[in-house]
């Protein structure tokens, strides 16, 4: 699904206002706990995220002061496995958006240097990942291979490379036809230095961008995988299969549901909030 | 136009091939059939028998065109399960899904985009922002949170409705809701948005300024040219009618299209997996010529230039 | 007899052209057999309306593109395709200088840096002071190095472009339309900057303009161009005062003179669809003193049997069909 506009009266209207709004740096803080969060996370966890605690199994939150969000079916605890969540969850989503970031991007580069038969290609790529449901595909080669961490990562960077194709695409082209890239090749530059120091920081702002609208979503489809079981297999564990776990237990003890879905939402409503801000500051002409 | 819908076919029938190629490839790339049908300590001349009896010591590209000549003319493999016809084992799903499927698309469809279009005409009031609050929110809480909020709610507490399972249109409430909150917060904001740049246009401008009543301007001048893009993704939410509930149909034990992929993902059941995969394709693929097509009736600048 | 810098021989250029999204292709000759020859330090003067293929001959001389038919040759030896090894590195010897000073120059970066960017693609040391050196040449100030271009007015935008261009020292100057995107004020300032830049340094100048005065201000020689070829080439006063060809009849005519009264040579219908080139001679159509013979024949571009002005004209040159004939 492409990435649809945030409405700029919903954080402000970028330029009129100079000041940060409230929005933007509740978002901010969010996120920076939740960075901080995953980077601690050995240090500020209670316990390990697979510790047994039979005694206390399916204990509510505030029941005993040594589990503050409870614990689950095997008495493991919540907050700690919580911790451990954020940080699996961030670090699959941060090099899955870098890896189709850098796909993408170089594929669209690629495409608008050599232009004829291997754009082409690219662009019959791009159509064809553009036609699939990518969580479809991404089942799909579940299914065939099977399941591990970095292949996890992988599948999930291709989401959305074709966006990022398009976009550097139509960016390159554009830049090399007029101006400065012209200029800069006439003065002899090789293509290294007219892409590396020219063309690539000139349409940065605009893969930032469109990189942070993407990262919520690939949060969002990575919680959906490891929901479905298909995803981060146990004993590692993810904010979305802590959530599909935990739904055995609805009834019982929604707690070790409630707060790993909370952090999910807050946290792509954050990324989206900074994402849409972000655009509307940097680049007014991304849609 | 003949020409212009020869090329969409053409486009169209490319994707499919590329489909299908794509799962040639992973299916050889993900290691050796017989292996994996025949099982790890399948003896040795078996395995062998297997490889004969199913053309596996050919050249790859005449093991392709195999391939390719079973599609074509409908063999797509049994289930591994249970040794059924994969195709018949995904059609018989297919009514239960589009149970869930074609509600929820008429909610987006009469939700989301009245939604946007309010807010739109009324940007920055209090509407626009509620709606778009709501539309954020409904973008940012995956369908599995909804849908299990929505249980927790109306199924555990208020006891109004089942949880889960097939028995009834009460069973059916819970998915079509959690599917058309999530669509319609998406339909709204890409109208809003594609509204706002359209009532920025000087066309607009030009028609309110010479006196044409602003109703007339929305319906007559606005509308139509925010149509264009808000077909796309219309077009999009058609092709996923087959295969758009594989969460919500997980989360509601819903026996569809979408919880068979994901046992037969789980299963590696390669064959279903596969026939889904071409169907939620070959959806897709019809939705986009269809919203080509479409965009040719809407915008006259397309039929013009193949005319 | 001194070989010339440049040399360039029946250059030609076409492009397809596709009539919407799926109508044949037509062929458009951009540029249909120019020859022409510059020598260090002069300038040579190329004018015409839009779309006559001026632009494309300047960038066919320097190689940036390469042409369907004919050659270029820089200091007798033929251009290397673009892209290669051998011509980047005949890049610091030839130059150009665009219309849009803001669009040839990258927003993000100082001037001092893009000036500096030349002398590091070809090795040249000494930057901070060749730069300043450079800045002071084309009349900025050493310390508005650091400055952005969107902080500069368009005459020192385009001081900074020709900063650029001049880092290494060029033998040969393509300068396109450079001054029509600036206020008439600063064009005058460029202007005596390029020739004073050509006294010094002795470069040969392509001056690509469809303002003959500016044309005139700053040419040794002067060629017309019309739809893809040179009609009439000599020296600016001699082609501006007394020129031969029509079409140059008429763009001279159009030039407005304060308190002098003039019969103007009024041209009618537009100028002709390239991709539809009229037979003949391509400006007959609109020519008012077209002869039958014109619409047969295409003049060759030769020197006039009076004063041996180079024009390609039957009538100017006095090819009467009568006599032809005989």
């Amino acid at each position: 699904m492409s990435g649809i506009a945030l409405p700029a009266g919903l954080v402000g209207e970028g330029k009129r206002r100079r000041r940060w709004p409230v929005l933007v740096l509740c978002a901010m803080a969010w996120l920076g706990l939740m960075l901080g969060i995953a980077l601690l996370a050995d240090a500020i966890a209670p316990y390990a995220y697979t510790a047994l605690d039979l005694r206390n199994r399916l204990s509510p939150p505030g029941a005993t002061m040594l589990h503050p969000l409870g614990t689950d079916e095997l008495g493991r605890d919540v907050l700690s496995r919580l911790i451990f969540s954020i940080r699996m969850s961030l670090l699959i989503a941060f090099g899955a958006t870098i890896i189709g970031a850098l796909i993408g991007t170089s594929l669209g580069v690629v495409a608008a240097h050599f232009r004829g038969f291997v754009e082409q290609v690219v662009l019959a790529l791009v159509d064809f990942s553009a036609s699939l449901p990518f969580l479809i595909l991404a089942l799909a080669v579940l299914a065939f291979f099977g399941n591990s961490l970095t292949l996890f990562v992988c599948l999930l960077g291709l989401h959305a490379w074709e966006r990022y194709a398009r976009i550097a695409r139509g960016l390159v082209i554009s830049a090399g036809a007029q101006g400065y890239a012209a200029a800069v090749r006439q003065l002899g530059a090789s293509p290294w230095r007219i892409y590396g120091r020219h063309i690539l920081p000139n349409i940065a702002s605009t893969l930032i961008v469109s990189m942070t609208l993407a990262f919520p979503e690939i949060i969002l489809l990575e919680s959906g995988l490891s929901f479905l079981g298909l995803g981060v297999q146990p004993p590692e564990t993810s904010l979305g299969s802590m959530v599909g776990y935990g739904r055995e237990y609805l009834t019982r003890a929604p707690w070790i549901l409630l707060s790993p879905a909370a952090v999910i939402v807050l946290t792509t409503f954050s990324v989206s909030v900074l994402g849409d801000w972000l655009r509307d500051r940097l680049d007014p002409t991304l849609q | 136009m003949l020409r212009f819908l020869g090329f969409r076919l053409l486009r169209a029938a490319v994707t499919i091939v590329l489909v299908v190629s794509f799962a040639f490839v992973v299916l050889r790339l993900s290691g050796d059939p017989a292996q994996i049908i025949m099982g790890a300590d399948a003896p040795p001349e078996a395995i062998v028998a297997f490889r004969r009896a199913w053309g596996l010591e050919e050249p790859l590209w005449r093991q392709y065109l195999r391939y390719f000549g079973a599609i074509v003319s409908g063999d797509l493999g049994r289930s591994m399960r249970d040794g059924r016809d994969a195709i018949a084992l995904v059609a018989e799903r297919i009514p239960a899904t589009l149970a869930l499927t074609i509600p929820a698309l008429l909610i987006k469809l009469g939700l989301g985009i009245p939604a946007g279009i309010t807010a739109a005409l009324h940007r920055n009031s209090l509407i626009d922002r509620a709606v778009m609050m709501l539309a954020v929110a409904g973008f940012t809480v995956p369908s599995f949170v909804l849908g299990l909020l929505l249980v927790l709610l109306f199924a555990v507490q208020l006891g109004w409705l089942p949880s889960g399972g097939q028995e009834g249109w009460r069973h059916a409430v819970l998915p079509i809701v959690t599917m058309g909150i999530g669509g319609a917060a998406v339909l709204a904001r890409f109208t809003r948005s594609a509204m706002l740049e359209v009532l920025g246009q000087p066309y607009i401008r030009t028609a309110s300024a010479k006196g044409v009543p602003w109703r007339a301007v929305v319906w007559g001048h606005a509308l139509p040219n925010a149509a264009i893009p808000t077909v796309t993704i219309i077009g999009f939410m058609v092709g996923s009618l087959i295969a758009g509930a594989v969460v919500v149909e997980s989360v509601f034990s819903w026996p569809g299209v979408g919880r068979l992929l994901v046992v037969a993902v789980a299963n590696r059941d390669l064959a279903v997996v596969q026939c889904i995969l071409l169907l939620v394709a070959a959806t897709m693929v019809t939705a986009n010529l269809v919203v080509d097509l479409l965009y040719g009736a809407l915008d006259p600048r397309l039929r013009q230039r193949t005319a | 007899m001194t070989l010339p810098l440049l040399e360039a021989t029946g250059l030609t250029r076409h492009y397809l052209m596709r009539r919407g999204l799926f109508g044949r292709p037509v062929e458009v000759r951009a540029v249909n057999g120019v020859s022409l020859a510059l020598e260090r330090g002069r300038t040579l003067g190329l004018v015409g309306e839009s779309g006559c293929g001026k632009s494309t001959t300047g960038r066919l001389v320097l190689g940036l593109e390469r042409p369907d038919a004919g050659g270029v040759a820089f200091e007798g030896q033929p251009m290397p395709p673009p892209g290669t090894p051998a011509w980047r590195a005949l890049r610091a010897r030839m130059q150009m200088v665009f219309q849009d000073p803001l669009g040839a120059l990258d927003r993000r970066m100082s001037i001092g840096a893009q000036i500096a960017e030349p002398l590091e693609i070809h090795r040249i040391g000494d930057r901070p002071e060749r730069v300043a050196q450079l800045l002071r040449d084309v009349g900025l100030r050493p310390d508005q190095a650091g400055r952005y271009p969107h902080e500069l007015s368009g005459g020192q935008r385009q001081r900074a472009v020709l900063a650029r261009a001049l880092a290494t020292e060029p033998a040969l100057l393509v300068c396109d339309e450079p001054i029509s995107a600036l206020d008439v004020s600063i064009q005058a300032q460029v202007m005596n900057l390029l020739v004073e830049l050509q006294a010094r340094l002795s470069t040969a100048i392509l001056f690509v303009s469809h303002d003959l005065r500016a044309v005139r201000q700053v040419s040794h020689r002067v060629a017309v161009m019309y739809l893809g070829r040179i009609v009439e080439e000599g020296e600016p006063d001699a082609v501006l005062h007394d020129p031969a060809h029509p079409y140059a009849q008429a763009l001279v005519s159009a030039i407005p003179h304060p308190g002098r009264r003039q019969r103007r040579v009024l041209l009618q219908g537009d100028p002709p669809n390239p991709a539809d080139r009229p037979s003949g001679c391509a400006f007959h159509p609109r020519c008012p003193a077209a002869l039958p013979l014109c619409a047969q024949e295409d003049p060759v571009l030769k020197p006039r049997p009076g004063d041996g002005r180079r024009v390609a004209c039957h009538v100017a040159q006095g090819d009467l069909p009568a006599r032809k004939a005989a």
